[in-house]
């Protein structure tokens, strides 16, 4: 039971970071981005391109941190992806968002333009690598002991330690600098942002990076926890949306907390229920909560 | 010399035209009312001003500068700004952050103006890293003009700053009206308050229709029986 709990906490960590993004892009941009998933899985599969089938091939060799099951090579591999990821992101916002915003075209077909790039995100991911579950690293390594009989693997806490840098970095940007400070006023009001002369262009392209660099490292920590399928992201992308609105739509402290609460009860619950079940329980959980507070935990300011 | 000069201009929105062939002007330093009915193209004509709707016919000039066109952000830096009538805040950042955003296009340096913001509003002071949207509706409105003042503009342009207010928060406004034109900047102000706004103005202009139907010094338009009659009402 403790030990579904620290794994909940584990993949809680790593939905908060796409629910973190997908709250940001829709404060700022106001429309549901139904892409981000398959950012997610994007992000993961360009580390496999990187850290599994070409650096390899140079004979670039991974030099292992003992107890991890890899090494430098794939934390530079998971930067590059990020990286990778946000060009992606931007460039789709100028050849398909960008166009539409620019002639006032409603939240609702946006939000249907991004559904469209999601099915492209992920055929073209399906032509290139193919239906099968692809793995970083098959090998085994022993998990640790830890009081309570909870056994977590190393590579787990790497996990977490990733998710809470990443967190920390977030909350600093936002809280500490011009910028950050500016994208919180242009999700709050827009009209306002304009009229105080912030660039909401710029304010745009920054939260296209932000949210696209948390995605792609989400896909590549469940990749390193679980294993790669082209249809992975997709499959977060729902629970994702439930973790923003239970944390209260805009706000990335709500998404954190969200996504840690709903990766909680989704593990939590396979102790009762079969696996399958996973993603009606965080909907469960997601309606009674919004029976109490209609607004998400932290929203309604 | 006129500070800002607004010539012959049409606007709307989009295809609808609400302004039609408007031309007033507001001078260095001096206070101007718009008054006239609802739908009369008061806050229409702001936000064209202000570059939020663009004029399909018509000049405008501010100081010595064709600014037709140009939007809020190169108004801001030209010393401009503009405080709308509702959403004039960020209701989930603290005060002090939405008068940082005040002076988001200059950068840094700006601690010496958020000194002299807290001595001009002391209520904000106490409450400076408090949220916005937890304050009350006329501590709201300080923030709302504390922020547009971060870059001690030329001008001040005021969408009805006393609208939803009581009686007294009313008064505490057009003090800091009164206040803010004696440092140097020049105001103009859409007012539902129209006696009072025009007691503390240089000069008023009267809207109708999207037409400038009457000019003239601030006295002169509250002593005239017909505005009086028509705009300024069964008002005391």
């Amino acid at each position: 039971m403790t030990e579904l709990l620290v794994y909940g906490v584990v993949l809680g960590g790593i939905m908060a970071l796409g629910a973190i993004g997908l709250t940001l892009l829709y404060g700022v941009l106001r429309f549901a981005h139904f892409a981000h998933g398959d950012l997610m899985t994007l992000g993961a599969y360009v580390v496999l391109l990187l850290n599994v089938e070409l650096l390899p091939a140079l004979g670039m060799p991974e030099l292992k941190w003992w107890p991890l099951s890899f090494g430098g090579r794939m934390l530079g591999s998971l930067v590059v992806s990020m990286g990778v990821t946000v060009l992606v992101a931007l460039l789709i916002d100028r050849i398909l968002y960008h166009p539409l915003r620019a002639r006032r075209s409603s939240p609702a077909i946006l939000a249907i333009a991004s559904l469209g790039m999601a099915f492209i995100l992920r055929s073209l991911i399906y032509i290139i690598w193919g239906p099968q579950f692809l793995f970083y690293s098959q090998e085994l390594r022993p998990a640790w002991v830890l009081p309570l009989d909870v056994r977590l693997k190393p590579d787990q806490v790497f996990i977490l330690v990733m998710v809470l840098i990443l967190v920390l970095l977030l909350y600093l940007f936002l809280q500490r600098t011009k910028l950050g400070k500016a994208m919180r006023a242009t999700a709050d009001n827009p009209q306002l942002a304009l009229v105080c002369g912030i660039d909401t262009a710029h304010v745009t392209a920054w939260t296209w990076g932000i949210g696209a660099a948390l995605a792609a490292a989400a896909g590549v920590l469940y990749g390193i926890d679980a294993q790669l399928r082209p249809d992975m992201g997709w499959s977060f992308l729902l629970p994702l949306f439930a973790a923003v609105i239970l944390g209260g739509i805009g706000s990335p402290l709500g998404a954190l907390v969200g996504g840690i609460i709903l990766g909680v009860v989704q593990q939590v619950s396979t102790a009762f229920l079969l696996p399958t079940y996973k993603p009606a329980v965080a909907f469960l959980v997601l309606i009674l909560l919004l029976f109490v507070r209609p607004r998400g935990l932290f929203g309604g300011t | 010399m006129a500070l800002l000069d607004v010539h012959h201009v049409n606007s709307g929105y989009g295809e609808m035209t609400i302004l039609r062939d408007i031309s007033m002007r507001v001078d260095a330093g001096e206070v101007v009312t718009l008054i006239g009915p609802n739908g009369a193209g008061k806050s229409t004509l702001l936000k064209t001003i202000f570059g939020l709707l663009m004029p399909t016919e018509g000049r405008i000039r501010f100081g010595d500068a064709d600014i037709t066109g140009l939007t809020p952000p190169a108004l801001v830096r030209r010393g401009m700004s503009f405080v709308p009538q509702v959403d004039n805040v960020f209701p989930s950042l603290t005060v002090q952050e939405n008068l940082e955003m005040g002076a988001f296009v200059r950068g840094d340096g700006f601690a010496g103006r958020l000194e002299e913001m807290y001595t001009f509003f002391p209520a904000l002071r106490l409450k400076r890293k408090q949220r916005v949207g937890g304050l009350s509706g006329g501590e709201r409105q300080m923030v709302a003009m504390g922020r547009a003042l971060m870059l001690d503009p030329r001008l001040l342009l005021l969408d009805e700053p006393s609208a939803g207010l009581s009686p007294r928060l009313v008064g505490m406004v057009f003090e800091k009206i009164a206040e803010i034109n004696q440092a140097g900047v020049a105001l103009l102000i859409v007012e539902q308050n129209a006696r009072q706004a025009l007691r503390l103005s240089h000069r008023g202009y009267v809207l109708a229709g999207g037409q400038v139907r009457l000019e003239g010094k601030g006295d002169q338009l509250l002593s005239d029986e017909e505005v009086g009659r028509l705009y300024l009402g069964g008002r005391r």
